[in-house]
């Protein structure tokens, strides 16, 4: 007769946890930074219809790296859950911390209790306003939540990108030359990524009420010139 | 609350009004708040809409009455429904108000969830759709009968959409009206319009605001320019540029003109 395999908790964590960053290191990384007038999500992505980045409402974004039908299920329930909480009490109360946190216990739920966590790891970026400030999260495939105040960045090579990215960036960095960092620290020193590779949005004050604008096609291109 | 995720089989897509009757927060499930009476509750009245050069014009005056009392003389009517279109609501102002924002709601949501914008007939459906599961509501005097315009990315033109309480969607050919007050604009802007000289948008601007003065002179439920109080109607324009109130001092100036110069208003009768 056989007997069940006893399995260390410790192992059984570690095993999912290696599942999900392995399939995370798979897909290419993104950057999120605030610069003096907004902020940046910048992402190495080839196609132009299936977006890493997103609007969630009207200063709060999205950017998620990994499996895309998993990250694309948690945007989707951020758009609903904003746009249900701005219904139902105002657009002045729906804030990213509370998302963030709705992300975080549901993939710890999930890291947890599902047959296989989720292989995303995603960014919430709040622009501030003048009593606020911007705000980005950065939440792990396993619910951990970090509160960052200058830059994230996620997905397959991040330590590398980040080391290469906190060489070059200044607080006080405009967008352009804040975008230049980012496609660097990106690209590496062997490539050059063209701006059909790129992803890119802001959210700053000069697109009204819904902050969030992406930048592609020519605009993008002036930009990094 | 937690993280609204739906499973493949009831999912709600991109309908907000679907996402929200899944959490139960949808305001048509509110059955017979009132069953057999009829509230008094304050009204909107007059609401005019007509193309122009570039594309329409959506204008409403500020006056909500309940019965023969002023409810509020600063009521807006005319709103943005998102870049490219407008709605103007006449009817109960409670409900109206709160189609508007479930309206423009939906609009947003949509865009986000699929990334890409609806349609202006897409549009004008879902607010007929809205307008019909408001039909209990307005069984009981609740009704809410707006106006829809637009800007047609597609077909690079502006179009009209009326609808009756039942979510009946029309579409208008040049102009249309709503509210107590609608017949009388109605005939000023039928005499205004005309076929080989499109209105740029200052004459079109004047129209819309003599329009609404001449409802505000025959119909008690619709309010007039307020020079005392510097209450004026809104005006906004749906073009190629998206939506645009026309600023407030504009409308000022159009109406001490209409004032002065007409001789039917103010030195008539």
């Amino acid at each position: 007769m056989s007997m069940p395999y006893y399995v260390a908790p410790e192992q059984v964590m570690k095993d999912r946890a290696d599942y999900a960053r392995k399939g995370i290191a798979r897909g290419r990384s993104l950057i999120g930074v605030i610069y003096t007038g907004g902020i940046l999500l910048c992402a190495e992505n080839p196609s132009r219809s299936l977006h890493k980045i997103s609007e969630i409402y009207d200063r709060i974004a999205f950017a998620g790296v990994g499996k895309y039908n998993e990250f694309d299920q948690l945007r989707v329930a951020g758009v609903r859950h904003a746009d249900t909480k701005g219904y139902a009490y105002s657009r002045d109360d729906v804030d990213a911390r509370s998302l963030a946190n709705l992300y975080a216990s549901y993939l710890g739920q999930v890291f947890t209790h599902e047959m296989k966590p989720m292989e995303v790891e995603i960014v919430v970026a709040e622009l501030g306003r003048a009593s606020t400030p911007n705000q980005l999260f950065h939440i792990l495939y396993d619910g951990t939540v970090m509160d960052e105040d200058s830059y994230s960045i996620v997905g397959g090579d991040s330590d590398a990108i980040s080391s290469r990215f906190a060489a070059v960036y200044r607080k006080d960095m405009n967008l352009k030359e804040v975008l230049a960092a980012a496609v660097g620290a990106l690209a590496g020193p062997e490539r050059k990524l063209t701006p059909n590779e790129l992803e890119v949005a802001v959210m700053d004050e000069s697109n009204g009420r819904r902050t969030f604008r992406r930048i592609s096609g020519k605009p993008l291109e002036e930009l990094l010139g | 609350m937690s993280l609204p995720l739906f499973g493949p089989i009831n999912d709600p897509g991109p309908s907000f009004m679907q996402t929200l009757k899944q959490m139960g927060q949808s305001p048509f499930d509110l059955e017979a708040i009132v069953k057999g009476g009829i509230l008094e509750v304050p009204h909107g009245t007059t609401i005019v809409t007509f193309k122009y050069r570039d594309g329409v014009i959506m204008a409403g005056d500020r006056r909500a009455t309940e019965g023969n009392f002023i409810a509020h003389r600063r009521m807006e009517k005319v709103f943005a429904a998102d870049r490219f279109s407008a709605v103007a609501i006449a009817g109960a102002a409670g409900p109206a108000v709160e189609m508007v924002k479930l309206f423009q709601t939906q609009l947003e949501h949509y865009e986000k969830v699929e990334g890409v914008v609806l349609s202006l007939e897409g549009k004008a459906n879902q607010l007929g759709q809205m307008i019909r599961a408001n039909l209990p509501m307005a069984m009981q005097g609740l009704a809410v009968v707006p106006l829809f315009a637009g800007w047609d990315l597609i077909r690079e033109t502006g179009r009209i959409f009326a609808f009756d309480i039942t979510g009946g969607r029309y579409e208008e050919v040049a102009f249309q009206t709503t509210g107590s007050g609608g017949r009388d604009a109605k005939g000023v802007i039928k005499a205004g319009l005309m076929k080989e000289n499109p209105l740029d948008l200052d004459a079109a601007a004047r129209l819309a605001v003599s329009a609404l003065v001449e409802a505000a002179e025959e119909d008690s439920a619709t309010g007039g320019p307020d020079v005392a109080r510097g209450i004026y109607p809104i005006v906004a324009s749906v073009s190629a540029r998206g939506f645009e109130y026309v600023p407030e001092e504009t409308i000022a100036s159009i109406s001490s003109e209409v004032f002065s110069s007409r001789r039917g208003i103010g030195g008539g009768q």
